[in-house]
């Protein structure tokens, strides 16, 4: 077994740098790497380039780094929950690249697989398909959308052993097991981390060679966004 | 008139025995309220689930369980969760039956514009420029007019777009519209609506053939 274990998150971010671009795991607050978040901010890394579907809430999620103006460019599909990251891109702060949410995914799953680029349908006629490749397959037209490079992937998982295996939980899925292996390091944070052999191999999503470094998170707030409920 | 209910009821009527459903942000979301329990469908939520139930009842909220406008929703039995990618892989492979979306301009070759206003508010495309690229069946659910009164169902889409002649059917609170290639062929009428009052507020062209039926709802 090759353990993928490391101590803390202090451990897990080193070798993070200023002007590196990050891969964030996540669907609104859901599935978010908090801790890999609290120590960017903590490190205070600056200059940063962001793929994640979303921005956070203005006081939580990549909102804590918004907030201190440590991202340079956020790559997204949907950031209108922060008022914050509004009011950036529309001053010129903030370089945005809005990108339609399956192709954001699938961007992060050609950089996972070595497929160099893809082509998608999505997009095609608008002003995200300006400047790209297009082509007709079977009389419909495609965008040539090329693979994401970056240097490390955030991704947050529910259990994952010492070997980097890893199981996720509802909805929280996410982008989260198509940005393992999708960077040059891949950091992942676990509520719970077992030792390797507790894990049924039948029940894995993601197997530990797309894993670099592995820890359990300190503590989660796991913070819910729009809590709708019905009556009994 | 219809309210955002009144539409999404409606556009219920539009849903099948043994369709899978995807349902966007807004009066989309209301639609799963309306369909008739005695069919088979599911629901698929783009962040990652398929057989996608009703809220949680207070207390039994669940960080890890939301749509994909960020509610806090329930599994119902026979669900599954998956990750964006494969999600998207539905999608894109078009094995989803039916898409309904909001909208806020929809022009009458079926063209839609709902992520930006230049200038003013830019929220995202979300999923929804791969939804229009990819499915057959696409129902736009949004009001006749903007709140200045101006048509949303105009000639040519004067926002960014999110898709092109993509649109098959449009149901708002004065109709119910097909997109053809001659332009927008009015269906039925909203209950107490002319059709005078749905010309006057469709900018496109509106084809009208012989008596237009009241929707029943």
């Amino acid at each position: 077994m090759i353990n993928k274990t490391v101590a803390n998150v202090q451990e897990a971010l080193a070798g993070v740098k200023d002007g590196m671009t990050f891969m964030l795991g996540g669907f609104g607050l859901s599935g978010i790497p908090e801790n890999a978040i609290a120590e960017l901010v903590a490190k205070n890394i600056k200059e940063i380039t962001c793929i994640s579907n979303n921005a956070g809430v203005d006081d939580f999620g990549l909102g804590l780094l918004l907030k201190k103006n440590q991202i340079k460019k956020m790559i997204s599909s949907y950031v209108g929950e922060n008022a914050e990251f509004e009011r950036q891109m529309l001053s010129g702060e903030l370089e945005v690249e809005l990108t339609p949410q399956g192709t954001l995914a699938a961007k992060c799953q050609a950089a996972q697989q070595g497929f160099p680029a893809i082509y998608t349908p999505a997009g095609y006629g608008t002003e995200v398909a300006l400047n790209k490749e297009t082509r007709m397959f079977d009389g419909k037209m495609y965008v040539l959308e090329e693979a994401y490079k970056a240097d490390f992937a955030f991704v947050k998982a529910w259990k994952g052993d010492e070997a980097g295996n890893l199981i996720f939980k509802g909805t929280a899925r996410n982008f989260n097991p198509n940005m393992c292996g999708a960077a040059k390091i891949t950091v992942v944070e676990v509520e719970e981390l077992v030792p390797a052999g507790e894990l049924d191999p039948n029940q894995i999503h993601i197997p530990g060679i797309f894993v670099q470094r592995i820890f359990q998170g300190e503590r989660y707030e796991k913070r819910i966004e729009q809590r709708t409920v019905r009556q009994k | 008139m219809l309210d955002k209910n009144g539409i999404a009821k409606r556009i219920a009527q539009e849903v099948k025995d043994g369709y899978y459903v995807n349902l966007g942000i807004g009066i989309p979301t209301l639609v799963a309220n309306f369909v008739r329990d005695d069919i088979a469908v599911e629901f698929q939520s783009e962040n990652g689930i398929l057989g996608m139930g009703p809220f949680p009842y207070e207390g039994e909220e669940d960080a890890d369980l939301i749509n994909a406008g960020k509610q806090t929703i329930t599994a119902l039995p026979g669900a599954s969760f998956f990750d964006s990618a494969t999600s998207f892989g539905m999608i894109r492979g078009q094995h989803v039956d039916l898409t309904i979306l909001g909208a806020m301009e929809v022009a009458e070759n079926g063209d839609i514009a709902n992520w930006k206003i230049p200038g003013k508010m830019v929220k995202g495309m979300g999923g929804a420029m791969d939804l229009v690229a990819s499915a057959q069946n696409i129902i736009v659910a949004m009001m006749h007019t903007n709140k200045a009164g101006q048509s949303k169902l105009l000639k040519k889409c004067s926002l960014p777009l999110t898709g092109v002649g993509c649109v098959t059917k449009i149901v708002t609170n004065l109709a119910v519209i097909e997109v053809t290639p001659a332009g927008f062929k009015l269906l039925e009428r909203a209950p107490g609506v002319s059709v005078e009052e749905i010309q006057k507020a469709t900018e496109g062209k509106l084809i009208i053939e012989g008596d237009i039926p009241e929707m029943k709802i």
